[in-house]
């Protein structure tokens, strides 16, 4: 990070504006998104996205706080910067929508994302499987003379890297859980 | 003090702590017990229509005629589902309307029980926020909470969906003062520095223009006056959106009409060459724009707005400013005069003689004739002979709605009531009622087509049964006349199903419903026609016989800029070409 800390990009809560707003880049963005945890909330979410266009490259859900009532949705998107810009704008306007927050341009945020993996194998592929899952740090939570599964949560990348590695070594089925995320700092 | 009641009573009970006066709506199975509730009190009035649509467009003639929300009572399944036309309507145009409907007990939601649909499922996106409430406990607070949604912020339709047994059920009220008003609270004070910054501007700014929209009349009568004052003050010439007519006078003189697609070529031309945009409660619809990468490219852009999803969502603006249109004006109007009342005074003489020149185009000429009545010419007399009269005008969709609003001049806000976003035909009937119902001394006019107005015409029913007197003037040209100039423009003059054969004998039809039909076809008879209709006590079927071909100019073709003009007939040879003409 430089000195001063200026953020990748700009939110309204910032004095520079250092996107290029006509560009036509494609960017991923990761938003939270804190809702009231109320039935049919989700569906007004999502049903935003498909309404308008806009793409859902990954989405989690879950109540964070019971008392409260509030579920944070969290969703990984793409599009324009202007595209981005006017998603958090209409989450915004949601009536149970309480805060929107784009975490990839608000600042350094933490990405973690749990996969389990189910590598069927014999002989050699499959004591080359464990050993990269140990590399990996992916744990074995099954285990049958034939197969293991693994878990194993770390950013998105890593998943697919680790993915990549296990399809010749007979990888049969991959669950992902989607992105959850938190900004760094206090 | 609480007190325990049924929910169906509850429902009564909040509408009346709510100030309500009126409910449009029709019974049905699932909301007898509301019904029965409604029938045991005389506080608010229930207005029988003959199809849930009529209710919901009546509902909106009503808010949009007062200023406060336009309320509805439909049943369940089919009930809700014809509904939905105007609630999209509503959602578009930011109409306030609390649409209640009924819906099959709790215990049956599911089960494909007769007449349930999922209300709140295919309404989620046809409102601003809906709710289905399943503990009568939570009804009143729920209602409460619905008129504050719908009211606050960029208004909009809100639905509660009441399954019957939450309304035979018995709970404790909860008063409108003990409700816990939802987080909902959209911020209504603009930022200082982007008014100073606009401000700024003003100052300077040789050639500005005042766009003005539907968030002028939606901010209140407060905020008309301001903008009036900020005209005057300033001397900026000004110009609006379909939705916003009204707000400035249309004889004030910086008025430059309309703009947009069927915009005056003043209008148009201004906004294609100001060098300061000032976008008041608008919001760069593609009515307004044509080609967004042409949309007037020398101009630095102000945008004051209550909804930030309204900003840079078409065109990206340098002084956006979130806020109530009213409470912003009078910031602007505050600032400016502290620094001194400047403005650029050579570079607006200079704008204004140029704009002048603009005028001397006259784009609303138009050939008349002696033999068959002009539907321009209809307008200009029937604007002639009720000029000055207590008047609220509604129309339908298409040539005659662009007709009206650009040879009707409204000099008040909330005065015109028309379907701008959805464009909806058969809204301006059930609208004039709704208008009628809230004002019943005043004259409500319906500008027609033939075509709009059968989609909707067993509202007539409602209109005689509740002696709502509305005049519905049809300009009847047998076709459908906005299709049909899109096929002579873009199809070859391919008349592709836009004309109408069987059409009904208007008069006879009107004497069938018990009111008074009139049939005009000769220029000569207009005028006593029109004062007939104007005069008689009741509602009447004025069915004016106009030219079948006749074109609505200017237009600014699809995908072309403001500049890009035409301005009658013999402008239009080939002008659109097939990218255009992928857009509507």
């Amino acid at each position: 990070m430089s000195a001063l800390n200026i953020k990748r990009g700009s939110t309204s809560h910032s004095a520079y504006d250092l996107r290029d707003h006509n560009t036509t880049v494609i960017e991923s963005h990761t938003l939270a998104v804190i809702v009231e945890n109320e039935p049919g909330v989700l569906a007004r979410v999502i049903g935003l996205f498909s309404g308008r266009g806009y793409n859902i490259d990954s989405l989690t859900v879950a109540e964070v706080d019971h008392t409260g009532h509030r579920s944070r949705i969290t969703i990984v998107t793409s599009g324009t910067p202007a595209v981005i810009d006017q998603i958090e704008a209409q989450l915004g306007r949601i009536v149970s929508v309480y805060e929107v927050h784009d975490l990839t341009a608000e600042g350094p945020a933490v990405q973690r994302e749990l996969a389990l993996f189910k590598v069927a194998g014999k002989g050699d592929a499959r004591i080359e499987a464990l050993r990269l899952a140990e590399i990996f740090r992916a744990n074995v939570v099954d285990s049958t003379l034939e197969s293991f599964i693994f878990e194993m949560t770390g950013t998105p990348e890593k998943i697919d890297a680790f993915a990549e590695l296990m399809r010749p070594l007979g990888l049969r089925e991959i669950a992902r859980t989607g992105v959850a995320a938190l900004s760094r700092g206090a | 003090m609480t007190k325990q009641m049924s929910g169906a009573r509850m429902v009564v009970q909040a509408l009346k702590d709510q100030g309500v006066e009126v409910v449009f709506g029709y019974p049905g199975g699932a909301v007898l017990p509301i019904y029965d509730e409604i029938f045991q009190q005389n506080d608010i009035r229930h207005i029988l229509v003959r199809h849930e649509q009529g209710a919901v467009h009546m509902a909106e003639g009503y808010a949009r005629s007062t200023g406060k929300p336009g309320v509805v009572l439909v049943t369940s399944g089919p009930g809700a589902t014809n509904a939905v036309t105007g609630l999209v309507d509503a959602l578009m145009d930011s109409i306030p309307l609390v649409v209640l409907t009924g819906q099959v007990p709790t215990f049956m939601i599911g089960t494909d029980g007769f007449q349930e649909a999922d209300t709140v499922g295919i309404t989620r996106p046809c409102t601003k926020h809906n709710w289905l409430v399943k503990d009568t406990a939570k009804l009143s607070e729920t209602i409460h909470q619905a008129f504050h949604v719908a009211t606050t912020g960029r208004p909009g339709p809100v639905l509660i969906d009441i399954p019957k047994d939450v309304q035979f059920a018995t709970a404790d009220y909860t008063p409108r003062e003990k409700t816990k008003v939802a987080h909902y609270q959209p911020r209504t004070k603009g930022d200082p520095e982007a008014i100073l910054r606009l401000v700024e501007m003003m100052e300077t700014a040789e050639r500005p223009v005042l766009y003005t929209g539907g968030g002028v009349i939606n901010a209140g009568p407060q905020a008309s006056r301001l903008l009036r004052e900020l005209t005057a003050a300033t001397d900026f010439p000004i110009t609006s959106t379909l939705m916003g007519l009204g707000a400035y006078p249309a004889s004030g003189k910086n008025w430059l009409g309309m703009l947009g697609m069927h915009g005056l070529y003043e209008a148009n031309l201004a906004m294609h060459g100001c060098d300061l945009m000032i976008n008041i409660g608008a919001r760069f619809d593609d009515r307004i724009t044509g080609r967004v990468k042409d949309f007037s490219p020398h101009s630095r852009k102000a945008h004051i707005d209550i909804d930030p999803s309204s900003i840079n969502k078409v065109i990206r603006v340098d002084v956006p400013i979130l806020g109530d249109v009213g409470e912003v004006l009078a910031d602007v109007l505050r600032v400016w005069k502290e620094r001194g009342s400047k403005v650029n005074k050579a570079g607006l003489t200079k704008w204004w003689k140029q704009i002048n020149e603009w005028r001397a185009v006259n784009c609303l000429d138009f050939k008349n004739s002696d033999k068959v009545i002009k539907p321009q010419h209809a307008l200009q007399r029937l604007e002639a002979l009720t000029k000055g009269m207590d008047r609220y005008i509604t129309t339908e969709v298409g040539q005659h709605q662009m007709w009206a609003a650009q040879f009707l001049g409204f000099e008040d806000p909330n005065r015109w009531m028309t379907s701008g976003g959805l464009g909806t035909m058969g809204y301006g009937l059930p609208a004039s009622i709704g208008v009628q119902v809230a004002h019943p001394d005043a004259l409500v006019i319906n500008v027609a087509g033939e075509a709009s107005w059968l989609m909707n015409m067993q509202e007539m029913g409602t209109a005689m049964q509740f002696r709502a007197p509305v005049k519905q003037f049809i300009l009847n040209n047998e076709r459908l006349g906005m299709v049909r100039q899109w096929q002579e423009l873009l199809h070859g003059e391919r008349y592709s199903h836009s004309w109408s054969e069987s059409l009904p004998d208007f008069v006879k039809l009107a004497e069938a419903f018990g009111c008074k039909g009139i049939k005009c076809s000769d220029p000569k008879d207009l005028d006593d026609a029109i004062m007939d209709m104007i005069r008689y006590d009741g509602p009447v079927i004025f069915d004016c016989l106009v030219e079948k071909h006749e074109n609505c100019f200017p237009m600014i073709p699809s995908g072309k800029p403001h500049n890009e003009m035409l301005l009658g007939e013999a402008d239009t040879q080939g002008v659109i070409g097939a990218k255009g003409a992928v857009l509507v």
